[in-house]
């Protein structure tokens, strides 16, 4: 254990004295603070928002056939913004344990909005009621769903399928007044793009205010790896969102890798490394075309989508499927780095480089695009501090955060492995995560190559146990194309999967959307959108 | 802005001509050799999408490639080669039924895979009257991983450009020919999916694109998901895939209006 944690468990022990029973875990470096009463929960958050500690996700469990027969909701924080101490790889999980039968305690959220959301889906899937909560509408649930029934208590079983009400409207949050209009969007949009529903509050052209309802690609996915072994549970997560594949897949192997206790080899951990650049750079080289076609720069457009299929395409060669499906496997990698894909990966990127280069050099010599990006939406340093925004988004808005270097993961992790040089620009609007975005690509290019240039031999695998350790807990971060994604992992008696939670990067970053979009008219929401990039299929699960 | 134009002269037509042939590693339909010990077969256990029916200690096994998510752990888990992965990409098929691999145990213990049903009759006449080579679809996200939609939006890119075909996405249900849907069929999304179909004019098409769409895939049936397309609306075209590629969908679509014949079920080789 390094001094900073030391003197973070010290500054804690005094904060909270006798509200927190201390003890470690899930990683042998972590903190668990279990509340000695759930109400105090308000108080322990405040000490810890002192500390400069903020709210990377929220847990809850049904552990009623356990000894300890309660439901569990678990705060898990990391160290922040305004941390004082060097940051490091820590997180500190605060415990609360509920009454199953009257599950109740204060909600957080007015003290830190990045709880709002978590909150209401704990609410909505267990039950757990947050008094006090500034906006206790539904939000996983929808249409009808019957009250009092709470899909992920144990207790619910899963082939039940209550049935489709038709809706009565739901209460978004709109603006009235003269001249105010209300413009309804989604789910079902113009093109082919994910579903969710937006509701603005228009003057003219501009946006007052923007409720996005989303959750509607909700397939209870982490109920459905309830029961599953591990191995069977990551060609779920694996699932859980196309785009961010791979990045999911490695956030599950890792946690399930902890549990376990088993180290891979450190030539599965480079071509996992590898693997995760290529997911960062197809979704980034896409992206860079996905705003071109938000500002009508339909070169742009078509170069990005250019570059994105020659990615894919080399991702295919080393996955045999274009999202990079089947590459990894907990234990390590089922396919190993060829020098035939090593030197396909090398063309791709020298070609991507390139085009690159060309893409941007000409968005930034075209006025007409600039003028469409420049100073549309707008994310405030101090909003993204609030809302717990993370990967690009953050950085643009000035947020030193990313959790290749704060939380390390694959070769990251590694004394003598790679090491990201992380960037940030102060501006917050589109053109700033354009700009950082095609930087980032950069680096990813420049960290394959590194990585590429020196593989460790040895084995691409060790064996997997079909059964895990019983009633232990992997935690992992990984930095996914829109930002660190938070796998929480737990087996039960058998070994199997007893919970399972993934908090991705886009469920952080979907109400700092919804910001920065009041700082643009409508025309443009499309691009403010595109320029945050989020998937909705990893947020709703 | 001349270096802009040399370049573009430079770089030339990079639309593909044929379909582009899968890499070594490609994983494509599990099939079953013929006259291998039919209980060593591996069961339904190891499949973990579900689907892998039947094996030791009954007389059929069978394999449902609409729901196949094409991990390859049946093959990995197979003796001597007892199922083998294909390579074939043009899948899809207008009956459900087509898309289900099927043995029998033989006499001697050994599997004996009997004949497919046969494929539909190529597309009614009326459609191909109506709508005649050209299509519009309107696409329908119905709880997918978003997987299956980036592909779409690749037959968009210069390298497949669907439109060269006459195939286009349109904004409007009511602009469309049909819709192509992806995704299990969420609980939160079932009113829209059928508010969408009722709003494209008939005669029209549904394609259900990948694993999901075409039977639930991993997500199955549950609290939060109908299951496949064809539990709520009626399907033309099944398109398998964990997610199908971009030369897979364009089959099916081709499929779907009777521009191309169903090619012949993965069996023995």
């Amino acid at each position: 254990m390094d001094d900073s944690t030391m003197e973070l468990e010290s500054v804690l022990k005094m904060r909270l004295g006798s509200l927190v029973a201390f003890g470690r875990g899930p990683r042998p470096w972590d903190f668990t603070l279990r509340l000695r009463r759930a109400e105090d929960v308000v108080a322990a958050v405040a000490a810890f928002q002192e500390t400069g500690l903020c709210l990377a996700t929220l847990v809850a469990t049904d552990e009623e056939a356990t000894d300890e027969h309660d439901l569990k909701v678990r705060y898990i924080f990391e160290p922040g913004i305004g941390f004082p101490f060097p940051l490091p790889d820590l997180f500190v999980t605060l415990t609360a344990s509920l009454d199953p039968r009257c599950p109740v305690l204060p909600s957080i959220a007015a003290q830190i909005p990045a709880a709002n959301w978590h909150e209401r889906e704990a609410r909505d899937l267990f039950g757990i009621v947050f008094t006090g909560h500034p906006d206790p509408r539904p939000l996983v649930v929808h249409d009808g769903w019957p009250q009092g029934l709470y899909p992920f208590r144990k207790g619910f079983d899963a082939g039940q399928r209550p049935a489709v009400e038709p809706a009565e409207e739901f209460p978004h949050l709109v603006v009235e007044g003269e001249g105010v209009f209300e413009v309804p969007v989604g789910p079902i949009h113009a093109g082919i793009i994910e579903p969710g529903h937006f509701r603005f509050s228009t003057i003219g052209e501009k946006v007052l205010f923007l409720d996005p309802r989303l959750f509607y690609t909700h397939r209870g996915l982490e109920k459905r790896v309830e029961g599953l072994t591990a191995l069977d549970g990551f060609i779920v997560a694996e699932r859980m969102c196309g785009v961010c594949s791979l990045s999911h897949g490695l956030g599950f192997c890792e946690a399930a890798e902890q549990i376990a206790g088993i180290d891979i080899p450190g030539r599965a951990r480079t071509i996992r490394t590898v693997a995760l650049e290529l997911e960062r750079l197809y979704n980034h080289v896409g992206d860079l075309g996905n705003i071109s076609a938000g500002a009508s720069y339909h070169y742009g457009n078509s170069a990005g989508s250019r570059m994105k299929e020659a990615l894919q395409q080399v991702n295919e060669q080393l996955a045999g499927n274009r999202f990079l499906r089947g590459l990894l496997t907990p234990g390590g990698v089922s396919f190993d780095l060829t020098a035939e894909v090593a030197q396909s990966i090398g063309r791709v990127i020298d070609a991507t480089e390139e085009a690159l280069r060309d893409l941007t050099e000409r968005i930034e010599n075209n006025p007409t695009v600039l003028d469409r990006l420049d100073t549309t939406g707008i994310l405030s340093r101090a909003d993204a501090v609030n809302l717990g925004v993370t990967g690009i988004a953050a950085r643009a808005s000035g947020l030193d955060r990313d959790a290749r270097r704060d939380h390390p993961h694959g070769a990251y992790a590694d004394d003598d492995g790679p090491r990201v040089k992380v960037m940030t620009v102060d501006e917050g609007d589109v053109h700033a995560r354009l700009v950082l975005r095609a930087a980032e690509a950069g680096e990813s290019m420049r960290l394959i190559r590194a990585l590429l240039a020196d593989v460790p031999t040895g084995l691409i695998r060790v064996d997997f146990p079909g059964a895990l350790p019983p009633w232990r807990v992997g935690l992992s971060a990984i930095e996914s194309p829109r930002g660190a994604c938070l796998h929480w992992l737990r087996s039960d008696a058998a070994g199997r999967i007893d919970r399972y939670h993934l908090r991705a990067a886009s469920y952080a970053n979907w109400p700092a959307v919804a910001i920065a979009a009041e700082t643009a008219i409508i025309p443009d929401f499309p691009l403010v959108n595109k320029s945050f990039e989020l998937c909705y299929s990893c947020t709703d699960r | 802005m001349i270096r802009a134009i040399l370049r573009n002269l430079k770089t030339g037509v990079v639309t593909q001509r044929a379909p582009l042939p899968p890499p070594a590693r490609f994983r494509g339909t599990p099939s079953v050799n013929p006259g291998v010990p039919f209980d060593s077969l591996p069961g339904p256990s190891v499949c973990p999408s579900g689907a892998i029916t039947g094996g030791a200690g009954t007389d059929g096994y069978a394999i449902d490639i609409a729901r196949c998510v094409f991990c390859g752990r049946c093959a990995l888990a197979s003796p001597a080669n007892a199922i083998e992965l294909g390579r074939e990409v043009e899948l899809s098929a207008r009956r459900r039924d087509r898309l289900v691999v099927r043995v029998e145990r033989g006499a001697d213990g050994r599997t004996v895979i009997p004949a497919a049903p046969a494929a539909l009759e190529p597309v009614a006449n009326r459609i191909r009257r109506l709508l005649g080579r050209s299509l519009h679809l309107r696409h329908v996200d119905s709880g997918s991983c978003n997987a299956c939609d980036w592909e779409l939006t690749a037959l968009l890119n210069p390298v497949y450009d669907i439109r060269r075909l006459g195939i286009d996405f349109v904004a409007s249900p009511r602009h469309a020919d049909g819709i192509v849907v992806t995704g299990p069929v969420t609980r939160n999304l079932e009113t829209a999916v059928r508010r969408t179909l009722e709003a494209v004019p008939e005669p029209r098409l549904v394609i259900a694109i990948g694993a999901c769409a075409s039977s639930g895939g991993i997500v199955g049936r549950s609290y939060a998901s109908a299951g496949g397309v064809d539990a709520i609306l009626p399907v033309d075209v099944y398109v398998p895939g964990c997610p199908p590629r971009p030369d897979a969908i364009i089959f099916g679509i081709l499929l779907a209006i009777g521009r191309l014949g169903e090619r012949q079920p993965a069996g023995p080789r």
